[in-house]
């Protein structure tokens, strides 16, 4: 027989927070936490009762009032009428144009300049090699501002297109200016146009585009029907049939059909009076941060780039070439697929960098959030503190958003392992 | 950027603090220097000269508050500001005086919380225009492309003038008075518009200043003035004052070269007297010696000879007195009694 004794019940003492090695690192990180709160706490109170010192209470009021300031570059309707949350949005938008045409000029370079720098060529390796040291290594803004300064100085004002012997032309058949206030390029027109469709009477979005959109989603999709039929008789038989002429036939045909139907033409710049009218106006503030950006930004993804082909094993490239693939085949076959999967969470950084960096717009006076919100919104309405949260929030979404997005591709291209 | 924009707006907060509770001419005394906010550089107005000496009309104000509580002209901590970051310098408490061709209007004064000590400069704002445009009137500058300093009022008179006058424009916005200037320059906007002083200021340091000209419509009222923060009335008290100093002086005729003599024993003018301190106790009242006034004046001349000095006639600036004349020959300058 035995007899089952309960081991003796352990007092707790106050003692064992400190002595005793399970409830000690405990004990710590509760400290630790209370004294961040406390610091954040204190820091919160400060403000806000200097705040309320300075006869300050934090409100968000002023968004509803009238901006009364212009802003040039506009995606939505806009005027000095409309309200400080309407030209915080509009400042929103330009800030997602910048960000969006960047990470795509950036990608599309760095992947280029990142393949060429591992090039057997020694001159075409050599030159990236300087094109990517040159630009990571100097501050963005001085890019920025180069870019304008040179934008602004290089090309002629549209004065210098008057008169009977212009000192400047217009370019590609006297359709693009090149001005230094900007590049103007023809605009595309609808004369049969199916006018603009209102969401809640803030925003007016072109029904024409919405039009085009859906029937080139519709066209891809039967497009790459057609390739799965393809696919399948391919199995089946061996052989592959012909596609591209009716893949083809399938997006363009459509397309041009309707762009006869809504009466497609091109607007053309002219000079009219101070500066060219009609066209769209692409103008400097935007290029300059654009390009700077982006090269800026390429300069780092080539270097990830580089460093995602060099993780693929040498074995991979010697396998390729027994086959018989040819090295550019190779390249995008084999090596790249799976130089994917160490370029896109180091590549996810980059964007949200160079959405960052786009806050420097007010350098060349690209009204993007920084200029609208936390610029001429928190001088004239002297909010420094709601206008610079609002859009620290502002980034902090968008930056989110894009790490969501290409956490999702990441998902896609990532190893499947069983 | 936002970072730092963030850490600024925090440090303003907490900053703040600190200065709410102490008398600013304290903080001043004891540092011994006077903090104020000038432009990043305006010709005739503030900015530093070949010896990277600080000199112009708003310096002048600095200098003259400076030599009125410390009694040295020279004792000033000239801190350059844009059109942006002044409001945030002044509040935090990093400048004690802005004296940066600021328009008073109701919005800063009252939700800004900071008080104008007066109106040194009365200036409305301008358009100027290269001459071979061929523009002779503003109402021609429909479609025109203006460069505009953000952050200022200017930016909301130009929306409201051309929105009442049904004329379009592009607005380039641009951070300093320097930017400017390349962008109108080479032709980047056609217009450069801000207060008409300001247009007469830059003008002078181009190249070719006949191939400019500055258009006649006046679109706005803008009283340029000094300014301190909202609580502190003493501080305030001291500046406007000192600012009615020199506009006194102009009118009993004290200049930087007499003041000495009139202050060496009184004179038949009990106003000058008071204004000098050699009658009455106006320095002990508000707190300095009783030669505030004197120092104030020797600092850089009474308003008309530190105006004839820096952004006068004769200057290449050339600006008129216009309204900034005294109210006896037909301007609006005009000191409340020294009694």
């Amino acid at each position: 027989m035995t007899t089952l004794t309960d081991p003796p019940a352990e007092s707790f003492k106050l003692s064992m927070l400190v002595y005793d090695t399970r409830y000690r690192s405990y004990t710590f990180q509760i400290l630790a936490l209370i004294g961040v709160l406390l610091l954040f706490g204190w820091l919160t109170l400060n403000t806000l009762r200097n705040l309320a010192d300075l006869g300050k209470v934090i409100s968000f009021d002023f968004l509803g009032a009238p901006a009364g300031y212009d802003i040039n570059q506009r995606l939505i309707e806009y005027d000095n009428q409309d309200t400080h949350l309407r030209a915080a949005f509009v400042g929103l938008l330009n800030t997602l144009l910048v960000a969006f045409l960047g990470c795509i000029t950036a990608t599309v370079v760095g992947v280029v300049v990142g393949v060429l720098r591992l090039s057997g060529n020694w001159l075409v390796a050599r030159l990236m090699t300087v094109y990517v040291e040159m630009f990571r290594n100097v501050p963005v803004l001085m890019w920025i501002i180069l870019a304008m300064a040179i934008m602004i100085e290089s090309l002629p004002a549209p004065s210098a297109f008057r008169g009977d012997d212009p000192e400047a032309t217009m370019k590609l058949f006297d359709s693009v200016a090149f001005t230094n206030r900007g590049v103007y390029v023809p605009e595309p027109l609808f004369s049969r146009g199916l006018g603009d469709l209102s969401i809640g009477g803030a925003f007016d979005i072109s029904l024409d585009l919405i039009a085009i959109v859906l029937l080139l989603i519709g066209s891809i999709w039967v497009s790459r029907r057609i390739g799965r039929n393809a696919d399948a008789v391919q199995e089946s038989t061996g052989l592959r049939p012909r596609t591209w002429p009716k893949q083809l036939a399938v997006i363009v045909l459509p397309t041009v059909i309707l762009l006869v139907v809504l009466g497609f033409h091109l607007g053309y710049p002219e000079l009219k009076g101070f500066n060219f009218q009609g066209g769209t106006h692409m103008r400097n503030s935007l290029i300059a941060l654009w390009l700077a950006l982006s090269l800026y930004t390429a300069a780092f993804i080539a270097e990830i780039v580089r460093a995602g082909i060099l993780a693929i094993s040498k074995g991979q490239t010697e396998a390729a070439s027994a086959l018989g693939l040819r090295s550019n085949r190779i390249m995008s076959l084999v090596i790249l697929p799976q130089a994917l999967r160490v370029i896109i969470p180091p590549l996810i950084s980059q964007y949200l960098n160079l959405t960052k960096n786009s806050s420097l717009a007010i350098a060349v006076g690209y009204m993007d959030i920084t200029g609208t919100l936390m610029g001429i919104t928190l001088n004239q309405t002297g909010r420094e503190l709601e206008t610079v949260l609002l859009g620290m929030l502002i980034y902090l979404l968008i930056s989110l958003a894009i790490s969501a997005v290409m956490n999702v591709y990441n998902n896609s291209v990532k190893l499947v392992e069983r | 950027m936002n970072k730092s924009v963030f850490l600024g707006a925090l440090t303003v907060a907490g900053l703040a603090a600190g200065v709410a509770g102490a008398a600013t001419v304290d903080d001043v005394k004891a540092r011994g220097k006077l903090n104020c906010g000038v432009t990043t550089g305006l010709v005739g107005f503030a900015a530093p000269d070949a010896n990277g000496e600080w000199t112009g009309f708003d310096v002048g104000v600095c200098r003259a508050v400076a030599a009125a509580v410390l009694g040295d002209p020279t004792a000033v901590e000239f801190v350059p500001t844009t059109g942006k970051t002044r409001f945030t310098a002044l509040a935090s408490g990093e400048i004690d005086l802005l004296a940066r061709n600021t328009t008073w209007t109701f919005s800063r004064d009252v939700d800004l919380k900071f008080t104008f000590v007066g109106v040194n400069y009365y200036d409305g704002q301008g358009f100027m225009i290269p001459k071979e445009l061929g523009v002779s009137s503003a109402k021609e500058l429909d479609g025109a492309t203006v460069c505009i300093q953000t952050g200022t009022t200017t930016e909301l008179n130009l929306a409201d003038y051309f929105r009442v006058n049904n004329m379009s424009y592009e607005p380039v916005p641009i951070e300093t008075n320097a930017e400017a200037q390349q962008q109108f320059l080479a032709g980047a906007c056609d217009v450069y518009t801000t207060d008409a002083s300001g247009l007469a200021a830059t003008r002078a340091t181009f190249e070719n200043p006949g191939d400019y000209v500055v258009l006649p419509e006046i679109v706005s009222k803008e009283p340029l003035g000094p300014l301190v923060r909202h609580g502190d009335d003493e501080w305030g008290d001291i500046a406007r004052w000192t600012l009615n100093a020199l506009i006194a002086a102009e009118e009993y005729g004290v200049t930087s070269a007499n003041a000495d003599e009139l202050a060496a024993s009184p004179t038949d003018n009990p106003e000058i007297n008071r204004l000098l301190g050699t009658e009455g106790e106006l320095g002990a009242m508000l707190g300095l010696e009783a030669d505030w006034a004197l120092n104030a004046i020797k600092a850089g001349g009474n308003y008309g000879e530190l105006f004839e000095k820096t952004i006068g006639e004769n200057t290449p600036i050339g600006l008129a007195r216009g309204l900034n004349a005294q109210y006896k020959d037909g301007g609006l300058l005009y000191s409340p009694p020294f009694r």
